[in-house]
C-alpha cells in the first residue's frame, strides 16, 4: 500500500511503485481531470501540482509521490471563484477543452513564480502545454488576465 | 447489462450508389422518403409517460427539456451552438434544457453535404448547379448519412435546428390556447414559458402531455436574425465552463462498474494480420488479467489502463508484411510515376488553349510536396464496450454513428441494430475519429471477455503508428504569363485519395473520381484565360483519410504558391493581382478586406516580408495574409490577418477561436509535421516527432467574418489551406527562397 495525500484527503493505493501518479489519479482513484495526452512529458495535459510546483503527472512515479500532497483542479476549492479559472471562462479558452486543465495547473504555476508574465515568459512556461486545437491566442490573453485579476486582491 | 436497444431497424444495404456529381456512398437507410414528422422521429418511440416530441431534435417531459445536438462535438463546439439554434426559436435560456447527442438514425442525415458533393464549384449559383445540389439532397435523404465533417455542422443545421426550435414553440403555444381557451396569437413565450395575456405563465413542462395530443405546427417558420436574443451575438459556449473546471467527462473519462481495462499492440503495416506472438512475459507482469489475440494484433486487459499498455509493449509480435512500399523514398517514387492516363482521377477543368497558353508567354514550370501527416487530437483512440448475447453497447466518440454499429457488428458477426451507440464528448479530432482502428478492436476484445466493460485506450504511440493519415500529394504545375498577366495555368496532380479510402473502409466502394482532389485545383477563382486542373490517383500506397481540410490542405499549398511564382514572374504586387484577376465579386471582397486590415503596401524589406493567398473550400472563401521577419535564429511569424466570407457568423466568439485554430494548424503542421515510412511502419511515434505548433511560435492572429455570401457556411476547415501558402509565399517575400514542399523546417529554420 502507497499513501498520498490528494486534494487534502488522505488515499491508499495498492500498485507497484513504478506506476506513474497519472494512472493512480484516473485508473484507481477516479479523479479524471488530469488527461492521458502522450505519456512522454511532451503535452502536458497531464500536469497536476505535487508539493505546490506543477509537474508532468504521467512521468512521476508513484512511489516518489508517496507521503506528498497532490492536488488538481478538482482540489482548488470553489474553483470558479479561482482568478486563473474565471480568467479561461471571461476568455473562453477551451475548444475540445481536452488539454486546458493541464493548461490551468501550469499557468497557476507560473502566476505564482511570476505574478505579472510578459509574453516572452508565458511562452517560456507555457510551450510545454501542447493544444491542438490552437488556443494559444486566448490562453495568453486569459493569463495576462489573471495576472491582473490576482494583482487586484 | 443493460438492454439493447434495436435503435435503427432500418438494412445497412453495404454497396453504392452512384449519384449525381461522381460520389456514391452505401445507404444507411431504406430508400424511402425519410419521413420527418411522427414516424421519422427517433425520439417518439422512446418517450416517457406525458412527454412530447415534435421532431428528432427536441424533446420535453414533465421533469426536463433536453435537445439534441445531432453532430459529433470534436471541439467546434457543436454541444453549444446546436441547441442554442433551437434554444434561440424555443425563447429557453441556457441552463433550462439538457443536451444529449444524437443517437444513430437517417432522421439525422447531414443535409450539409449537398453542396460539397454537387459537380459545381462553390460560387456557381446557377439554376443547374442549384439544380445539381438539390439531386444531391434527396439522393442524401435516402442514404440518411448521419455523418460530421466537411464544415457542415452550421450549413446542415442553420435551418432546420431553427425550424425544429420554431415548431415546438408553435406546438407549446397551441398547447396553452389549447388550455386556457386563449387565442394563440394573444400567447408569447419566453425563458421557457407560455405566457397568457393575463400574465399567467405555463412552464414547457407543464405543457408537454397536452402538447403531444396535438398535432405539431408543421408550418412555422423561424424567425429574423434581426430578432434573435442570443445567435450571432457574443455568447459563453455552453461547455466553456465545465471544460474550464475539469468537470466535463470525456469519452476516455467514463467509469463502468466492473471495468477492465485494454491496450493493444497492432501490426504497424497498416491493414495486415499478425502471423504470430509471444506473450509469455506479459502474462506475468503486475494487473493483467487476460491476453486475447484479435484479427490485427494482440490485447491485453488488466486492471489498469498503464498495466495494460506495458504488458502490451512486452509483446513479442511477428507481422505479416505490408501491401504498400516499406520505405518512404518509394511512396514519392509511385507518385512521380502516377501522371498517367492510367491513374487519371478526372480532367475537372479545361479552358481556352492550354498549349497555345503556355507557349504564348514566359513559361514557369514547378514541382510542389506535401508530405503524410498525422491528426493526433490530444485524446487518444478509446471506447468502451460491453458483448452480451443480446448484443454491444459502446461508448465512444465518432464521427460516423451508423458506421461505428455496422463496423463493431461486422467483427464480431452481430447485425448493425444489435449495437448500441453513444456518442461522446471528443478531445479533438480533425478527421481522426471517422475512422475505425479503435471500433474494430474494441468489439474484438470486448466479445472475448463478454459481460465485462472494457475501456480500450490506445497509447499515444500505437495511436501515432495506426493513424491512417492526409494524403500525401505531388503537384506539377506549368504556367506562363505575357505582358504583366498570367495567361495560362495547367494544374496536375497525384496523391491518394482520402474520400475515397474512407467510404471504402466504411462498406461503400466507390469508383468514381475523388471529389477532395478536385478542391483547390478547379475552384481557382482566378481569371485565367487558358487553365486545366487534372487529378491523378496514385495507387498501393499508404492508406489515407480526410484531414482538417482534406484535399485543400495540400492543393491549397501547391495552387496558392504557384499562383504566387506567376505573380512575381509578372511583376506584380501578390494581393493587388489577386484582387484584379478574382472572379467571384465576394471573393473579391474578402481580398480587399484582407488588405485593408493588413494596411497592405506592397514590400516591406529589412528582413521582413509578407505572403497572401486565398483559397475557397467547403464553400467559403477566406483569404489570409501572414508576415514574417527573417531572425538571426530564423523565420519569424509576426503576425496573421484573416477574412472569412460565411454568410452569415451565427456564433461569434467560437467563430474566432475555430479561424484562429484553423490558423494555427494549418501553419504548426506545414512547418514541421510529416509522417515517413520505414519497414512499413510510420517512424513518428510522439509529438515529439510530430510537434505542430506551440505557444512559443504562435502569432497574433486578427479576424475579420464577412457576411456577403448568399449562402450560410462553415468554417472549421476553411481557414487551414491557406496558411501554408501564405507563409511560404511570405518567406519568399523576406528570403527570396521559394519553399515548394511541406514540412518547411526542412529547408529553413524557425525561431
Amino acid at each position: 500500500m502507497i499513501e498520498l495525500t490528494v486534494n487534502g484527503i488522505k488515499r491508499r493505493v495498492d500498485v507497484v511503485p513504478e506506476m506513474p501518479l497519472l494512472w493512480v489519479l484516473r485508473d484507481e482513484l477516479g479523479i479524471t481531470s488530469p488527461k492521458y495526452g502522450c505519456g512522454v512529458a511532451q503535452c502536458g495535459a497531464c500536469t497536476v501540482h505535487v508539493g505546490g510546483k506543477a509537474v508532468r503527472s504521467c512521468q512521476s512515479h508513484i512511489g516518489e509521490v508517496a507521503g506528498k500532497s497532490v492536488v488538481t483542479i478538482e482540489g482548488l476549492g470553489n474553483k470558479d471563484q479561482h482568478p486563473v479559472v474565471q480568467a479561461w471562462i471571461e476568455h473562453q479558452v477551451p475548444q475540445c477543452g481536452y488539454c486546458q486543465t493541464g493548461q490551468i495547473m501550469q499557468a497557476i504555476s507560473l502566476l505564482e513564480l511570476i505574478p505579472k508574465p510578459t509574453d516572452e515568459e508565458i511562452n517560456q512556461v507555457m510551450s510545454g502545454n501542447l493544444c491542438r486545437c490552437g488556443t494559444y491566442p486566448r490562453i495568453r490573453a486569459a493569463i495576462h488576465a489573471a495576472a491582473t485579476k490576482m494583482a487586484g486582491k | 447489462m443493460r438492454h439493447v436497444q434495436n435503435l435503427s431497424r432500418r438494412a445497412f444495404i453495404v454497396g453504392s450508389a452512384a449519384i449525381a456529381g461522381g460520389i456514391a456512398f452505401g445507404s444507411y437507410a431504406c430508400a424511402e422518403h425519410v419521413d420527418l414528422t411522427a414516424n421519422g422521429n427517433p425520439l417518439a418511440a422512446r418517450l416517457g409517460p406525458n412527454s412530447v416530441s415534435f421532431n428528432p431534435w427536441v424533446e420535453i417531459s414533465p421533469e426536463k427539456i433536453t435537445l439534441i445536438a445531432q453532430h459529433a462535438d470534436i471541439g467546434q463546439g457543436v454541444g453549444s451552438v446546436q441547441p442554442i439554434m433551437i434554444a434561440e426559436e424555443m425563447d429557453l435560456d441556457p441552463g433550462q434544457f439538457e443536451i444529449r447527442f444524437a443517437a444513430p438514425h437517417p432522421a439525422y442525415f447531414n443535409t450539409g453535404f449537398a453542396d460539397e458533393l454537387a459537380p459545381f464549384v462553390a460560387a456557381d449559383q446557377s439554376a443547374a448547379a442549384e439544380e445539381a445540389r438539390a439531386a444531391m439532397l434527396e439522393a442524401l435523404r435516402k442514404s440518411g448519412l448521419q455523418m460530421t465533417g466537411g464544415s457542415s455542422t452550421i450549413p446542415d443545421s442553420y435551418e432546420k435546428l431553427r425550424v425544429a426550435g420554431a415548431v415546438a414553440r408553435e406546438t407549446l403555444k397551441a398547447a396553452a390556447a389549447k388550455r386556457s381557451g386563449v387565442a394563440v396569437a394573444d400567447i408569447r413565450t419566453q425563458s421557457g414559458q407560455a405566457i397568457l395575456p393575463d400574465g399567467t405563465k405555463i412552464p414547457y413542462v407543464e405543457l408537454a402531455a397536452e402538447a403531444a395530443t396535438i398535432p405539431p405546427v408543421l408550418d412555422a417558420k423561424p424567425r429574423d436574425p434581426s430578432k434573435w436574443r442570443l445567435l450571432g451575438k457574443p455568447m459563453e459556449r455552453l461547455d466553456i465552463r465545465p471544460k474550464a473546471m475539469g468537470e466535463l467527462k470525456f469519452g476516455i473519462d467514463l467509469k463502468m462498474e466492473g471495468m477492465l481495462f485494454a491496450a493493444v499492440k497492432l501490426n504497424p503495416n497498416k491493414g495486415q494480420p499478425m502471423k504470430s506472438y509471444d506473450a509469455s512475459k506479459a502474462h506475468s507482469m503486475p494487473g493483467v488479467k487476460n491476453i486475447v489475440e484479435i484479427k490485427n494484433g494482440v490485447a491485453v486487459v488488466a486492471t489498469n489502463s498503464w498495466y495494460a499498455m506495458k504488458a502490451a509493449e512486452a509483446i513479442d509480435c511477428k507481422w505479416a508484411p505490408s501491401t504498400y512500399p516499406a520505405e518512404q523514398a518509394d511512396h514519392w517514387k509511385i507518385l512521380e510515376t502516377s501522371f498517367k492516363p492510367k491513374f487519371l482521377g478526372k480532367e475537372w477543368k479545361k479552358t481556352g488553349d492550354i498549349d497555345a497558353g503556355l507557349n504564348g508567354g514566359t513559361q514557369i514550370k514547378a514541382e510542389y510536396r506535401a508530405p503524410y501527416v498525422a491528426h493526433q487530437p490530444l485524446e487518444p483512440l478509446n471506447g468502451i464496450g460491453i458483448v452480451s448475447d443480446a448484443g454491444m453497447e459502446i461508448w465512444v466518440s465518432h464521427q460516423s454513428p451508423q458506421a461505428v454499429q455496422s463496423i463493431a457488428a461486422a467483427a464480431i458477426g452481430l447485425k448493425p441494430e444489435q449495437v448500441t451507440f453513444h456518442n461522446q464528448w471528443a478531445g479533438g479530432s480533425f478527421g481522426h475519429r471517422l475512422e475505425f482502428e479503435n471500433v474494430r478492436v474494441l468489439a474484438e476484445i470486448a466479445d472475448q471477455m463478454r459481460g465485462t466493460p472494457i475501456k480500450l485506450v490506445f497509447s499515444r504511440e500505437e495511436d501515432f503508428v495506426q493513424d491512417i493519415p492526409r494524403q500525401i500529394a505531388l503537384a506539377r504545375y506549368r504556367g506562363s504569363v505575357k505582358k504583366g498577366k498570367i495567361v495560362a495555368a495547367d494544374l496536375q496532380l497525384a496523391s491518394t485519395a482520402p474520400f475515397k479510402g474512407l467510404l471504402e473502409r466504411m462498406g461503400a466502394p466507390t469508383n468514381d473520381p475523388d471529389g477532395q482532389l478536385a478542391a483547390c485545383l478547379w475552384n481557382v477563382c482566378y481569371d485565367i484565360p487558358n487553365f486545366r486542373a487534372t487529378s491523378y490517383e496514385a495507387q498501393g500506397l499508404s492508406p489515407c483519410t480526410t484531414w482538417r481540410s482534406v484535399g485543400a490542405s495540400t492543393a491549397g499549398f501547391f495552387t496558392e504558391s504557384f499562383i504566387d511564382e506567376l505573380i512575381h514572374a509578372a511583376n506584380l504586387d501578390p494581393l493587388k493581382a489577386r484582387i484584379e484577376m478574382c472572379a467571384v465579386p465576394t471573393y473579391r471582397k474578402v481580398l480587399e478586406t484582407v488588405a485593408e486590415m493588413s494596411d497592405w503596401k506592397g514590400p516591406l524589406g529589412k528582413g521582413k516580408g509578407r505572403g497572401v493567398a486565398f483559397v475557397e473550400s467547403f464553400g467559403t472563401p477566406t483569404a489570409e495574409v501572414v508576415e514574417v521577419t527573417m531572425t538571426e535564429r530564423g523565420i519569424r511569424i509576426d503576425k496573421v490577418w484573416v477574412a472569412v466570407d460565411v454568410g452569415k457568423v451565427v456564433d461569434p466568439v467560437n467563430f474566432q477561436s475555430q479561424v484562429q485554430g484553423g490558423v494555427i494548424w494549418g501553419l504548426g503542421h506545414a512547418i514541421n509535421c510529416e509522417l515517413t515510412y520505414a519497414k512499413g511502419a510510420v517512424q513518428q511515434t510522439n509529438y515529439n516527432h510530430h510537434e505542430a505548433m506551440r505557444l512559443y511560435q504562435c502569432p497574433e492572429i486578427e479576424v475579420r467574418g464577412l457576411e456577403n455570401d448568399p449562402k450560410v457556411r462553415g468554417v472549421g476547415e476553411p481557414p487551414v489551406p491557406p496558411a501554408a501558402p501564405a507563409l511560404a509565399n511570405a518567406i519568399f517575400a523576406a528570403t527570396g527562397k521559394r519553399i515548394r514542399e511541406m514540412p518547411f523546417n526542412k529547408f529553413i529554420d524557425f525561431v
